[in-house]
């Protein structure tokens, strides 16, 4: 290659630019030579390199071109259950990448290659539609629910008010309570809102260990280094969680709502929207329903335009 | 075992390599020869990456490579292809924060060279590629040898940046590394345990082979 380049690129080699440039660099390279043959391989390097998104892309179109879906960790099994329904379905391929609905928001800003946001909080669906990067206002899927998720062994009572807490609180039972991160997980915001309700979260502050998200958190509540921890319904009833501790609800009023919208994003494929009406069918929402989802009342569940 | 993650670690540990071995050579070769004020500085910032908290570098290189930033925007527009969250991206990325890994080996493998010997090799006329390739390169080839493995192992572990730049898309960015942390949330503990061996084994055998060629070469001079 290098020969062939040099057969044939005497001409470019010769060049007054190529020369001035080289002379100026040839105290570095050591010699004309190297450099010569420096920049010969980085020419094949370039070459070879421009091929990898090419391949890349091309085995990518194989497999069809595949759904990305950014959803909030809640969602985790839910939709790792009606995922290859889907697939099965439409012969679409969906990428589901589960994380904080705050992350995936920034993330979006940023230019994040997802098609369909699923936020635990709608907030952040409207901040996006108005930046103008959502097809529409999207659609409300769900509303979550959280509540107090006590592992096996552990000296904490799974109590939804609350009030074993906080005597937890006052006889020392209590040495570590995981939830998600307030500042930008919407399962964490709500906890926030309802240890504040009873007046807890002053006393309950310093014993937090925050998740990155509410699976996260779920994953750190179940782990036996903590007591316990205010997790999603939707994570607390699925059978891989369900068998590691006891989940009591904490009550809908002492929080704002966890309204769940989605939305698709503007550079979106049909197929998108083709995931928006499938999660709609009632199928779905049963599905939603046993993962401990709470329904949105019917006019809401219309696609808002 | 999620091997597309694997694939993709082994993928970009390539490409890196196939970026990085190069521009680490030469690097490597002109750090250790050249003599100017200046010099300490330069070869702080080619170790910074080693010691700044990857959060910091990913933060650094999202926002330098982000859509809204004017290199970003350069690329997108030119070359058609976005640098976060997107393979290219995690190139770019890993070839910078591969850098010290890369050419400090390197470098010390030429600096234990004796000048002389290359003055020698001159004086009995062989050229500056002849001198590079027949007379430096053997004698440093078990520096340049730990480099690739170093680096190679090195972004098959990397956490941090490909967290910050990457974003966790299958098959684009989600390496092995990031499997293994999504697996961990995720409950699936036995799918964590998987990968989280073979990353181990990997490693092992890798530094453990680099350390046992180096060693023959070694004797064998």
């Amino acid at each position: 290659m290098y020969l062939a380049l040099n057969n044939r690129g005497n001409a470019v080699f010769n060049h007054p630019t190529f020369v001035l440039l080289m002379c100026s660099r040839s105290a570095c390279f050591g010699s004309w030579h190297l450099a010569r043959v420096w920049v010969c391989w980085w020419a094949c390097l370039c070459l070879g390199l421009s091929g990898v998104p090419l391949v890349r892309a091309q085995s990518g179109a194989a497999t069809g071109n595949a759904l990305t879906v950014a959803a909030a960790s809640d969602l985790k099994f839910a939709l790792d259950e009606l995922g290859p329904v889907f697939e099965r379905q439409t012969g679409h391929r969906l990428k589901l990448v589960y994380g904080s609905s705050g992350n995936f928001y920034s993330q979006l800003l940023q230019g994040a290659p997802f098609h369909v946001f699923m936020s635990a909080d709608e907030q952040f669906v409207f901040r996006l539609a108005d930046a103008g990067l959502t097809a529409n206002r999207g659609r409300v899927y769900a509303l979550g629910r959280i509540g107090l998720l006590v592992p096996r062994g552990s000296p904490l009572k799974p109590d939804g008010e609350l009030k074993d807490l906080a005597a937890a609180l006052q006889d020392g039972r209590l040495k570590k309570l995981a939830m998600a991160n307030p500042e930008h997980a919407p399962y964490g915001m709500r906890a926030r809102e309802a240890l504040q309700h009873v007046g807890l979260w002053a006393a309950v502050a310093p014993k937090l260990v925050l998740g990155e998200n509410v699976s996260q958190a779920a994953q750190f509540a179940t782990s036996g280094s903590t007591q316990g921890g205010i997790v999603a319904q939707s994570l607390a009833v699925a059978p891989a969680v369900s068998g590691l501790g006891s989940f009591a609800l904490i009550p809908a009023s002492w929080h704002q709502p966890l309204v769940q919208r989605m939305v698709v994003l503007k550079a979106a494929p049909p197929a998108a929207h083709q995931f928006e009406a499938f999660l709609a069918s009632d199928a779905s929402l049963a599905v939603l329903k046993r993962y401990g989802f709470e329904l949105p009342a019917l006019p809401a569940a219309m696609p808002i335009k | 075992m999620d091997t597309q993650a694997l694939w993709l670690s082994f993928e970009l540990a390539t490409a890196t390599l196939a970026v990085l071995l190069p521009l680490g050579l030469w690097a490597g070769r002109w750090l250790a020869r050249a003599r100017f004020t200046g010099k300490a500085l330069l070869e702080a910032a080619v170790v910074l990456p080693l010691v700044l908290p990857p959060t910091v570098l990913g933060y650094y290189l999202l926002v330098a490579l982000g859509g809204q930033s004017a290199i970003g925007a350069w690329v997108a527009n030119v070359l058609g292809v976005q640098l976060t969250f997107s393979f290219a991206g995690l190139l770019v990325a890993s070839v910078v924060f591969n850098i010290p890994f890369m050419v400090q080996p390197i470098q010390r493998a030429f600096e234990s060279i004796p000048r002389d010997l290359a003055e020698a090799a001159q004086v009995s006329g062989l050229s500056a590629w002849q001198i590079f390739w027949r007379v430096e390169l053997p004698l440093a080839w078990p520096g340049v040898l730990s480099a690739c493995v170093l680096t190679f192992v090195h972004t098959l572990g990397e956490f941090g940046v490909v967290l910050m730049m990457g974003g966790n898309i299958p098959g684009e960015t989600r390496t092995l590394a990031i499997a293994i942390y999504d697996k961990v949330q995720g409950f699936d503990l036995a799918g964590a345990h998987q990968m989280a061996g073979v990353l181990l084994v990997l490693s092992l055998v890798a530094v453990a082979a680099s350390f046992f060629a180096s060693a023959r070469l070694v004797v064998k001079r």
